[in-house]
């Protein structure tokens, strides 16, 4: 049963199909130029709802009124394969009733009767389920802000670029690529804009403008002679960030063996040469296994830091409230207890951050109403703290939420959802060529590839897109079929150095499941280029 | 009105739209669903809820440029201006030198998937079921967390050319897993039906009970090449990647598992066991599923890979005009054909393996091969001498189904099962694998 309509996204090189979920019905691009429904017309909604499921009996009640638009440019080669425009405008109204949840959702809710009728049916089910209760949710108390807003810090709104401008660019980077060798690209940008408005029983009314952006492609080269393929996908980011996030500004370019990207994407040049690179895979040599040191490019590690970090530390997993779907977490309240539990080496510190101008988990409050913040996860290789919400930060003696709480729709309830959460820089000036020359035996890993780890965290298994063999201290060629295996606390505890804060980058996710039903949220990951010791490589290389 | 409309009501409004119509073409999909949840873990419930929608789109097209928009609204005013939007945004596209047009008129096959047994579902009726396996863990110094979804909709679309199509549908899912208190022990089951009267809440949390207290005290074995049976769960994850691969596109592009040297493809090869045939079928009663597809052409009960030999894979219009090909659309169900042991019989035959539940986060390493890595989870067992002799730790695995369906020893009985990965539902046999490969140990449970 599906929980949602998806569009696939075949040939992109990620094995097969990517799978995007589109939360929200097609519409036409000039109708994300309306502004929506007044903020004074939404706190009247609002309060028809918090008034309705009081007087139903909700101890507390917040209600979040949802426009979210999505803009998905698609081309493949020199053809605009979809342009897909959405919009979904919604309410969502979560009670607690009977010391239960109670939540729901209706569609195109434009009259006080529509928002009290959700909040009705939300109490009506809290009651239904309160019997299933073993103790009343305990929600840490939160001050209410009364009327306020905030909005993405964005110089380019990206719901404003033309359509032309878009697919012009998109055709331009399919044919930078063709010209340089591509048998096949593919290319998407994908825009997401939330204007959400909530409000709560606490008195706080709060209006937010977030916006996303992520421009990716897919290259093919195919030697027909021997029937083999290979890919390379971009180097870019998903951000925080407007159209601003096109522009190319040399200054965000990071040279070496390959251009790696900061706060700016130069989406052709990463096209030219990822065409020239998966050519040049076809030809390169696949990895003897064994043991390397690492050397792990930002564009990389982010996707190590979100499964082996990000994911484990998150409180509801600890707790077991995920143990049906996405699993638990080894990283259990005893270790924190202990204050001794060595996450990492001492060169690891693991910070969680909704702050960050640019990054994809920036906000002003979080989906229940508690201002964005930043706390430490990990300090110098000692586990601190996990990420939490409202109803879990009495289990760990606080009294404040970390602000965690968001939901991806007004369809969907809010619950607890990954932060940003970052690899602080070293202290110690060191660039990534002086990182690489000390290294005897080693691959140098850049943008994310395959991926995949246990339900509790434990052993992981990564692959990559530029695999560089690294030898006394110099690259001497390109490597594949690499992936390596470790387990989260063994390799966290190989770190042996990190380089300085000016190397440090954001990667992320657009799309990262959790919960059921499944919802999507977007999180980044900050790191600067990082060295691992003795990490077990395998090769991936089959033959049917 | 409802967000369900039925047949008579869908087409009476797809007509109004149409008729509004001054585009070459025109096109318009019309679907309504609710659905209401229940979700629980540590014994209690912890979220829980409903959601309505519906959601009404327009395509038109004035030759190959094309627009589409929609709406939310269905009173006449709304319906023009959904019209009205899409010809606006036709005019100002580009061409799309791949649209094809709109197909005439089609027939379709009857497919039974809208049970009134699930329409009526009620939260009482989710939270007396949710009691009844909440109850059987808790006897036992168990945990318990799962998840119980229902689901009432339909589909429709009618175009310029006649073509009119209706699909209603009902649909639960429910998934549980059991951990022993300890943390030493975990257990997991999944059922999916269109029916709830299929659905038996207490003898599924059973088997998760059983699972659960079973998989305590694993022991370590040597990670390498270990003959396994698969149970349907686990066997269903890794064909789907498969089932993901039938594009012929792909395959003719030559960056698909389908491909080989000199730019062809293996259509018409023997590339699995003879003993493997998977199909598509939408009028299966165990398995229904619309009987047209997204385009509207109809699906039909088509063979994909029949003994072993890749029959058929998926073209779209436009692939298979430039092909010379009919177009065959990509299937709404897969089933794989069983053979006839049970999963006690193979155990029973089986000198020494390993039993496995699940596997979870499965994903593609190399899409050449369609190697791909994940782990076991939820109850992992080791064979020797016919018999279950103990519960082994966790292993990661880097296999590909294609190899796997090649070292196929044995095939159990095909039955109804859900990916956990993909919350799509197949039709699957349990299968006994030799030489199934395991790269390393996890300490996860």
């Amino acid at each position: 049963m599906k929980r949602r309509d998806f569009i696939q996204l075949s040939g992109m090189g990620i094995g097969g199909m990517m799978m995007i979920p589109v939360l929200g019905h097609a519409t036409s691009p000039e109708a994300f130029l309306d502004a929506g429904i007044d903020v004074a017309v939404k706190k009247r909604l609002a309060d028809a709802a918090l008034h309705a499921a009081k007087s139903k009996g909700a101890t507390y009640t917040d209600v979040r009124i949802g426009r979210y638009l999505n803009q998905y440019v698609i081309t493949r080669e020199d053809k605009v394969q979809n342009i897909v425009n959405t919009e979904s405008y919604g309410v969502g109204v979560r009670v607690i009733a009977d010391g239960c949840w109670g939540f729901s959702a209706i569609v195109d809710a434009k009259t006080e009767r529509d928002t009290a009728r959700a909040a009705e049916e939300a109490v009506a089910i809290a009651r239904a389920n309160a019997r299933l209760m073993k103790s009343p949710v305990i929600l840490a108390p939160q001050k209410g802000f009364g009327e306020v807003n905030w909005k993405a810090p964005i110089q380019r709104n990206a719901f404003e670029v033309p359509i032309q401008e878009k697919v012009d660019l998109l055709l331009e980077v399919n044919n930078g690529a063709m010209k340089n060798g591509a048998n096949y690209v593919n290319s998407v940008l994908f825009m997401v804009n939330e204007q959400k408005y909530f409000a709560s029983t606490d008195g706080s009314y709060i209006d937010q403008d977030v916006h996303r952006i992520w421009p990716v492609f897919g290259i093919t080269c195919v030697d027909p002679q021997t029937g083999k393929f290979e890919t390379r996908q971009s180097l870019s980011a998903p951000m925080g960030m407007g159209y601003d996030y096109l522009q190319v500004n040399p200054k965000d370019k990071i040279p070496g063996i390959t251009t790696r990207y900061n706060a700016g994407y130069d989406m052709l040049e990463d096209a030219v040469a990822a065409a020239k690179q998966a050519r040049e895979k076809l030809s390169a040599k696949s990895v003897e296994a064994g043991k390397y040191d690492l050397v792990l490019d930002p564009s990389h590690l982010w996707l190590t830091i979100h499964e082996s970090v990000g994911h484990p530390l998150e409180l509801d997993r600890v707790l077991g409230y995920e143990a049906n779907f996405a699993g638990t977490s080894f990283a259990t309240l005893d270790k924190l207890k202990s204050g001794n539990f060595n996450y990492g080496s001492k060169e690891v510190t693991l910070f969680a951050d909704k702050t960050q101008v640019g990054s994809l988990g920036a906000v002003g409050w979080d989906d229940e109403g508690v201002p964005a913040k930043r706390w430490n996860l990990v300090k110098d290789g000692t586990l601190v703290n996990y990420q939490a919400i409202r109803d879990q930060v009495h289990i760990l003696g606080e009294k404040e939420s970390h602000g965690c709480c968001y939901a991806d729709n007004w369809s969907s309830v809010q619950f607890q959802r990954m932060p940003n959460v970052s690899l602080a820089p070293g202290n110690e000036p060191l660039s990534v060529k002086d990182m690489i020359k000390d290294v005897k035996k080693g691959i140098y890993i850049v943008g994310d590839g395959s991926f995949s780890i246990d339900q509790q965290r434990y052993n992981f298994q990564f692959g990559g897109q530029l695999f560089y063999e690294i030898k006394e201290g110099e690259i001497v060629g390109m490597l594949k079929d690499v992936a390596y295996q470790s387990n989260t606390q063994e390799f966290w505890n190989s770190c042996v150095k990190v380089c300085d804060e000016n190397d440090y980058r954001l990667g992320g996710s657009f799309f990262d499941g959790k919960g059921q039903p499944a919802q999507s949220s977007a999180v980044s990951h900050g790191s600067s280029t990082t060295r691992f010791n003795g990490v077990n490589v395998i090769n991936t290389a089959r033959k049917i | 009105m409802s967000v369900l409309l039925t047949e008579a009501e869908a087409k009476a409004l797809l007509e109004k739209v149409i008729k509004l119509s001054r585009a070459d073409e025109c096109v318009v999909q019309l679907q309504g669903e609710v659905r209401g949840n229940i979700r629980y873990a540590r014994n209690e419930v912890s979220t829980s809820g409903s959601v309505t929608n519906k959601d009404l789109a327009v395509q038109s097209a004035f030759g190959k440029k094309v627009g589409i928009a929609t709406i939310d609204e269905l009173d006449d005013a709304s319906l023009e201006k959904v019209v009205r939007r899409a010809e606006e945004l036709a005019r100002l596209a580009p061409e799309n030198p791949e649209y094809m047009g709109v197909p005439g008129p089609q027939i379709y096959e009857t497919s039974q998937g809208y049970f009134a047994s699930t329409a009526k579902i009620t939260p009482e009726v989710r939270a007396e079921a949710v009691a009844k396996s909440l109850a059987l863990a808790a006897q036992d110094n168990l945990t318990s967390a799962g998840f119980l979804e229902n689901r009432t909709g339909f589909t429709a679309m009618m175009n310029s050319k006649g073509l009119f199509a209706y699909y209603p549908s009902t649909g639960i899912n429910f998934s549980l897993t059991v951990r022993t208190d300890d943390g030493t022990g975990s257990g997991y089951v999944i059922r999916g039906y269109n029916d709830v009267d299929k659905l038996d809440v207490e003898a599924a949390s059973r088997i998760a009970v059983q699972k659960a207290r079973g998989s305590v005290g694993a022991k370590a074995l040597e990670p390498g090449k270990y003959t396994v049976i698969l149970e349907p769960t686990a066997a269903a994850v890794l064909l789907e990647s498969l089932y993901f691969d039938l594009d012929a596109r792909a395959a003719d592009e030559g960056r698909s598992s389908f491909s080989k040297q000199g730019g062809k493809t293996r259509l018409g090869e023997k590339i699995v066991d003879e003993r493997v045939t998977i199909y598509s079928d939408p009028a299966h009663p165990e398995l229904p599923a619309s009987p047209w597809s997204q385009e509207g052409l109809p699906q039909k009960k088509i063979s994909w890979i029949e003994k072993g030999v890749v029959k058929n894979l998926a073209y779209s219009r436009y692939w298979a005009a430039l092909k010379g090909v009919q177009p065959l659309p990509f299937p709404g169900n897969l089933i794989m054909e069983g053979g006839t042991a049970s999963l006690e019989e193979m155990i029973r035959n089986t000198k020494r393996g390993i039993l496995v539940t699940k596997l979870w986060y499965i994903r593609p390493v190399d899409p050449q091969t369609l190697l791909m890595t994940g782990l076991t989870r939820d109850g992992t067992f080791y064979i020797e001498d016919g018999k279950i002799k103990h519960p082994v730790k966790n292993f990661r695995f880097n296999e590909s189904p294609i190899i796997m369906l090649n070292n196929l020893e044995t095939l159990g009985r095909s039955e109804r099962v859900v990916s956990t990965e993909s919350d799509q539902s197949y039709l699957v046999p349990s299968m006994k694998i030799r030489e199934f490969t395991f790269s390393s140990l996890s300490d996860a449970v």
